[in-house]
């Protein structure tokens, strides 16, 4: 009877008339998108909020090419050359995670262990290499950057010595440099949370330590996360329950993960 | 009700299979495209392309970037429209409130730091 009446009203109102999920999918899953659709209204408005300061500085917010120029094992500048690696590492891992979730339908269960234990190793990359970048940026360049008699900022480059750089392009070098280095209020290296090398303004340090902080965090959290999954299913949890849904939430996180990246790479990095 | 679900992905398994094989093409295709647009993007910024237009080009392929992502690897292309449009049609906010921050940012550009 109940089932009867059930059949008839999801003939009469569709997806919507009961007795079945209009969203088509279990509320677990469900619940992991909604999760995932704030968590990124709070990057969105982390991102957005950077934006509008860099808006509001165009004359002392730093250029990102002259700040990220780090390679492991090369001397000199390649603006760009580490986070489009780690952007590949972390887009990799991603595509692991989507084929350990695709091995997950077949209930395959050694497939699933091996991508998802590449996914879990591409994460630790990703988080090893951003230790690497956060050290750089903390620890600056050797001779800093100095904040002059008059109140303007200039950059030093370790790779050409005695020459300061101004950030509307203006390069002095030679004794006038000299002249300008001696007279100056105060000599910074690196960044913290109150100043930073890279521009006039402690806004860029915070920004970045906070954002991709907050990023790695998520990171993280995905990779104990990952670990966690990975045991359930090599002692055979999933099997004993004929359901491999679990991969499949996790997955949906781990590509959050990957997707906020990919905004972080354009705004913080590219643009 | 998840029994059901649960049900019909068992006695839909050799159409799985096939399904699957499908998907594993797909996959590596989003991923060469996600590769060659990050590639592309470092590129283009070291010429000498006016800074706007670079900006707006670097929205637009991030954006590209994002439709793969969620489309194909998070799924959601091929979920229930019901579940597209209560997932997606939110993000407007995010759109309103990038222009009030960026018209914030402009009037605040007239206030002494």
């Amino acid at each position: 009877m109940a089932n009867h009446s059930a059949v008839a009203a999801s003939s009469s109102s569709g997806v919507w008339g009961g007795g079945s999920s209009p969203f088509g999918m279990r509320w677990g899953k469900m619940f992991m998108w909604i999760f995932l659709v704030s968590d990124a209204f709070t990057f969105s408005s982390l991102i957005i909020a950077y934006g509008a300061m860099r808006h509001r500085f165009p004359d002392i917010w730093p250029k990102p090419g002259d700040v990220f120029t780090h390679f492991p094992f090369i001397h000199g500048h390649v603006p760009l050359a580490y986070v489009g690696l780690m952007t590949f590492i972390l887009i990799m891992s991603s595509v692991t995670m989507v084929l350990a979730v695709d091995a997950g339908h077949s209930m395959n269960r050694k497939v699933v262990l091996r991508w998802l234990g590449l996914t879990i190793v591409g994460g630790f990359m990703f988080l090893g290499s951003q230790a690497w970048e956060w050290f750089h940026f903390i620890e600056g360049s050797e001779k800093g950057a100095y904040v002059l008699a008059d109140g303007r900022f200039a950059r030093t480059d370790d790779l050409e010595p005695g020459v300061l750089k101004f950030h509307d392009g203006t390069v002095v070098e030679g004794a006038e440099a000299q002249a300008l280095i001696s007279t100056a209020v105060k000599n910074i290296h690196g960044a913290n949370l109150t100043e930073n090398e890279y521009g006039n303004t402690p806004l860029f340090g915070n920004f970045f330590f906070f954002i991709t902080g907050f990023h790695g965090f998520h990171v993280f959290s995905g990779v104990m996360i990952n670990i966690i999954v990975f045991i359930l299913v090599y002692q055979g949890a999933l099997d004993k329950k004929k359901d491999y849904e679990l991969v499949e939430k996790v997955g949906l996180y781990w590509h959050f993960v990957d997707l906020v990246w990919v905004f972080v790479f354009t705004f913080f990095y590219l643009v | 009700m998840s029994s059901d679900i649960h049900h019909e992905h068992v006695s839909h398994d050799a159409e799985d299979k096939a399904h699957s094989a499908l998907n594993k093409k797909l996959i590596w295709r989003v991923f060469w495209i996600l590769l060659f647009i990050t590639l592309f993007e470092v590129a283009i910024s070291f010429t000498g392309i006016p800074h706007v237009v670079l900006i707006w080009t670097f929205v637009a392929l991030t954006l590209v970037k994002a439709y793969f992502i969620v489309g194909y690897f998070m799924h959601l292309k091929f979920e229930a429209i019901a579940a597209k449009y209560s997932l997606l049609l939110p993000f407007v906010l995010i759109v309103y409130l990038i222009f009030i921050a960026l018209y914030e940012g402009t009037a605040l550009m007239h206030v002494p730091y």
